[in-house]
């Protein structure tokens, strides 16, 4: 297939890029662009954990095709710290031992960042509510949860 | 100033939170494959042809092997020898691999693979294990289909029953229940011009990995390298099948002489990789009507699938775990893993003991409700403690904390049983044990090594065989490391496991890491502080029995000095500060044909108080909160034992209410995907209040034991125990779902 050529902001880097048109925007971040932080869980928009932010809006990447971010924004967990720093929210992941084998934390992170963008004072349901798109097996979801809840109490 | 027993944060840290890429399918290296897996599309059948003319024409394939391209034997050793690589003649179940694709990448592999043309002569499946089970024309293992059987046999059960005041009759059934590790299966290997191989990849398990090499390779074990990369979830998941993977990415590495990666699609992970023995269990249990169960006789059978791999250990376990925590002196138990055609089952977080115990714990229940008896009393009346001898005639001498975990959760939840409540409401209990490590089911396996190095800067570098795969066992070993040498917990750094640093440790399952790992770190790191100490009690002129070192700060004869100056000391004077570290677990005993011995060295305790509602217009269950207690003999770090008990709590409350994988007529899985197989998201989250209970174990690094597994054990009859105590509908099939309590309430 005819390769198309697409520019696009990624982390606040201007991207000119070639790529084949089936390709995925998380194929296009991982493989082409050695972005690191979205991890692919299932390839099917089941999981989360290959969230990134689209113009400010979280989406599923492995469900966006790289030709569609032609002129768009994207931004990943690579792109939320400033200098490689801990934003105040990845500390509070840390602090509460929210996350254990850590795939699914890039991308319940990012969907943290997009509700508190949102809604700065979370209760409990809206919390449950903004992460249930993002799956993680091992810690239960509680201590999450928590670092959330306490971020919004301005940390520890 | 001790770190053990603090809430020290995970070592892993920031790296994970910046999703900054130590997975395996985060690594790339130069002139890279891709493979992927041409799979039996029949659940049993004769391989006729294999033609992949047109599959190697398509523009970036590099190859296609088969058996035949196998160098050593064709076979992924791990229990018994009975699973090829790759398949000769016969395919025995859906998904059975038949070939490897390489290509230039993945989307070509994959696109390949399902693309190679196998004419298969279809032979008719034993999908069901009851049916397989002794089948008269059909033998997929043995003569009789059985991989293993075990017996537990104590006293007389005929006559006790004809003792008894009730008894309680019941048959039940437990699903498939999948890992859905997050991170799907992935390998690669990496061949080396000097004849040599390295595996890197997401496992629990590389010394089996390691093994699985030397032999389809035909490779001595000083050739073969494995390193665990970052693993996304285990579960049991990544016990054994790390070991085909491993297989399907080094042959083709060793003939093409590339490295090659090979991730699983999800649904492709769903559909071939191992889970949760389905259970078909007949339980019968009598008490007396002063509340002492007097008899248990039951009949286990767990399906298998189409090789035995782990089956005969997971059964092993289920065995043991059989009549749950109790006394009881007459017991009579036949247990059977079943082959069947259908994708091979194995190693799920606690391993066998799950199914046996929904039953066991919902005959708990009917059996004190018969007595009119209230549930806690009745376990009370029963349950083990110190003194008393479990059911394969095991003398307990410490660590039993089952009771204190039981008044634990009664006290927290204010809950008393049997007093009235809100309509639609109940509480259901479950009191559980777990034997800690391989017991004597994996006896030759229980030994572990270690190295510790402590660098000229004070730096410190230990190397384990075990593998952290989140549960947190770097953090808790690195505690240890500095409570032993007296070092400050910033000093101390793990490698990643690697299969070149420590003799073969056995696998990382059973919840022995911190024990095992614990243990051969402790050994180790006595022999460097016998070093350190008689330098700092030169340096302090007193007796090397007056010293006291902590956190890196030298005390003794009314002196202080800085570690690191002893540390420097010994590196001037040429002292080595390196040593390894070995640990064997204290002797086991087991008879398969009388199910007595002394099965596992230690055991962890827990008890589960569930409180639910249930909505009785559409059977729905909402588990409101659930009480989880464990003995887990001393928290290294209670915050990450907590996140044991949380996590481990809500794999259980998905088994209990919502995980529901079946297969369909020709015995390929139903629901492979995380759409149609549900597991718990945030929304589901209950209110988990994890309780720690600590009777130290002796042999024990600090007294702690193993539990990793314990907490999902017990949530699913705790949440049907809730389920009856709410609307007296007894579910005897997993999961509860809301059909089956809807239509149990109908049938009132």
């Amino acid at each position: 297939m005819k390769k198309k050529m697409i520019n696009f902001n990624l982390n606040g880097r201007k991207i000119a890029v070639e790529i084949e048109p089936q390709l995925t925007l998380l194929e296009m971040l991982r493989d082409r662009l050695g972005v690191k932080s979205p991890k692919c869980g299932c390839d099917r928009g089941d999981c989360g954990t290959c969230t990134v932010m689209l113009d400010g809006r979280t989406v599923r990447s492995c469900l966006v095709l790289a030709v569609e971010v032609d002129g768009l924004t994207v931004t990943t967990l690579e792109g939320i710290m400033k200098d490689d720093k801990l934003t105040p929210i990845q500390q509070a992941f840390i602090d509460n031992n929210s996350f254990q084998c850590g795939f699914c934390a890039p991308g319940m992170i990012l969907s943290a960042t997009e509700l508190l963008k949102k809604n700065p004072k979370p209760n409990k349901e809206e919390i449950q509510e903004a992460l249930s798109g993002n799956l993680c097996r091992c810690t239960g979801y509680s201590p999450i949860i928590d670092a959330i809840l306490e971020f919004t109490k301005g940390g520890k | 100033m001790s770190v053990v027993g603090k809430r020290v944060a995970r070592a892993e840290g920031s790296e994970r939170v910046k999703g900054a890429g130590l997975f395996a399918d985060d690594y790339k290296y130069f002139g890279m494959l891709h493979a992927a897996v041409v799979r039996s599309p029949l659940a049993r059948g004769e391989i006729r042809k294999i033609d992949f003319k047109t599959i190697a024409k398509i523009p970036g394939v590099a190859g296609i092997l088969t058996y035949k391209d196998i160098p050593g034997r064709n076979c992924v050793p791990i229990v018994i020898d009975d699973q090829s690589f790759l398949a000769e003649r016969y395919v025995n179940y859906i998904g059975e691999p038949i070939a490897i694709v390489v290509a230039e990448n993945r989307q070509t592999a994959r696109l390949a693979a399902a693309q190679a043309k196998i004419s298969i002569e279809e032979l008719p499946p034993l999908l069901n294990p009851l049916e397989a089970l002794n089948h008269p024309k059909i033998h997929l293992f043995g003569n009789d289909n059985i991989y293993k059987h075990i017996h537990i046999h104590r006293g007389d059960v005929k006559k006790a029953f004809a003792d008894c005041d009730v008894i309680i009759e019941n048959e039940y059934h437990t699903p498939y229940q999948e890992h859905a590790y997050i991170e799907p299966q992935s390998m690669i290997a990496i061949p080396f011009p000097d004849g040599s191989i390295e595996i890197r990849g997401s496992m629990q398990c590389p010394f089996y990995v390691r093994k699985a090499i030397t032999t389809i390779l035909g490779l001595p074990e000083n050739k073969v390298r494995v390193i665990q990369c970052a693993t996304g979830g285990g579960f049991g998941g990544k016990e054994d099948v790390p070991s085909l993977l491993a297989c399907q990415v080094a042959l083709p590495a060793w003939i093409f002489k590339r490295p090659v990666k090979l991730i699983y699609d999800r649904t492709e992970d769903m559909m071939v990789t191992s889970k949760r023995h389905p259970a078909y269990i007949k339980y019968k249990s009598g008490a007396t009507k002063d509340g002492i169960l007097r008899a248990v006789e039951a009949e286990y059978i767990i399906d298998g699938g189409a090789y035995s791999t782990l089956s005969a250990v997971v059964l092993f376990r289920g065995s043991v775990h059989a009549i749950g925590p109790y006394k009881c002196e007459n017991v009579d138990v036949h247990s059977y893993a079943v082959a069947t055609n259908k994708v091979p089952t194995g190693a799920f977080r606690g391993f066998g003991s799950p199914q046996i115990l929904f039953a066991v714990e919902s005959q708990m229940d009917q059996l004190a409700e018969k007595i009119g008896m209230d549930p806690v009393m009745f376990r009370k009346k029963n349950i083990l403690r110190v003194g008393d001898t479990t059911v394969t005639g095991q003398k307990l001498e410490y660590s039993v904390g089952l009771e204190e975990t039981l008044d634990k959760v009664i006290e927290k939840s204010g809950w008393t049983p049997g007093k009235s409540k809100e309509d639609g409401v109940g509480y259901g209990i479950s009191t559980i044990y777990y034997g800690v490590g391989l017991g004597a089911g994996g006896k030759s396996m229980a030994r572990t090594g270690a190295r510790v190095l402590v660098h000229a800067d004070g730096s410190v570098l230990f190397s384990v065989g075990t593998t952290e795969i989140g549960q947190g066992m770097t953090t808790v070993l690195s505690q240890i490391v500095a409570d032993e040498l007296g070092a400050p917990l910033d000093w101390i750094s793990m490698m990643p496991t690697d299969t070149s640093r420590v003799p073969d440790s056995g696998p990382t399952v059973a919840s022995r890491s911190t024990t095992m790992s614990g243990n051969a770190l402790k050994d180790a790191c006595i022999k460097i502080k016998s070093v350190l100490l008689e330098e700092a009690a030169s340096m302090l002129d007193c007796s090397t029995g007056d010293i006291i070192f902590d956190e890196g700060i030298v005390t003794g004869g009314g002196k202080t000095i800085k570690l690191l100056d002893v540390i420097k000391s010994c590196f001037a004077k040429r002292l080595p500060l390196s040593a390894e570290g070995w640990y064997i677990t204290p002797s086991t005993s087991w008879d398969d044909n009388t199910g007595q011995g002394d099965a596992y060295v230690v055991y962890a305790w827990a008890s589960n108080l569930a409180k639910v509602k249930v909505d009785k217009e559409t059977g729905e269950v909402n588990l409101l909160k659930i009480w989880a207690a464990h003995d887990v003999g001393k928290a290294i770090n209670p915050a990450l034992a907590e996140g044991q008990i949380e996590g481990g709590t809500l794999q259980g409350v998905g088994y209990a209410l919502m995980e529901d994988m079946t297969t369909n007529a020709d015995g390929a899985i139903r629901n492979p995907e995380f759409s149609t197989y549900i597991i718990p998201t945030a929304s589901d989250q209950p209110e988990i209040v994890p309780i720690i209970v600590e009777h130290p174990f002796p042999g024990g690094p600090f007294g702690a034991k193993g539990f990793g597994e314990q907490p999902l054990m017990g949530v699913a009859p705790a949440i049907a125990n809730a389920v009856y105590d709410a609307v007296k509908v007894r579910i005897k099939d997993l999961p509860i779902t809301p059909e089956k309590v809807w239509q149990g309430l109908k049938n009132k």
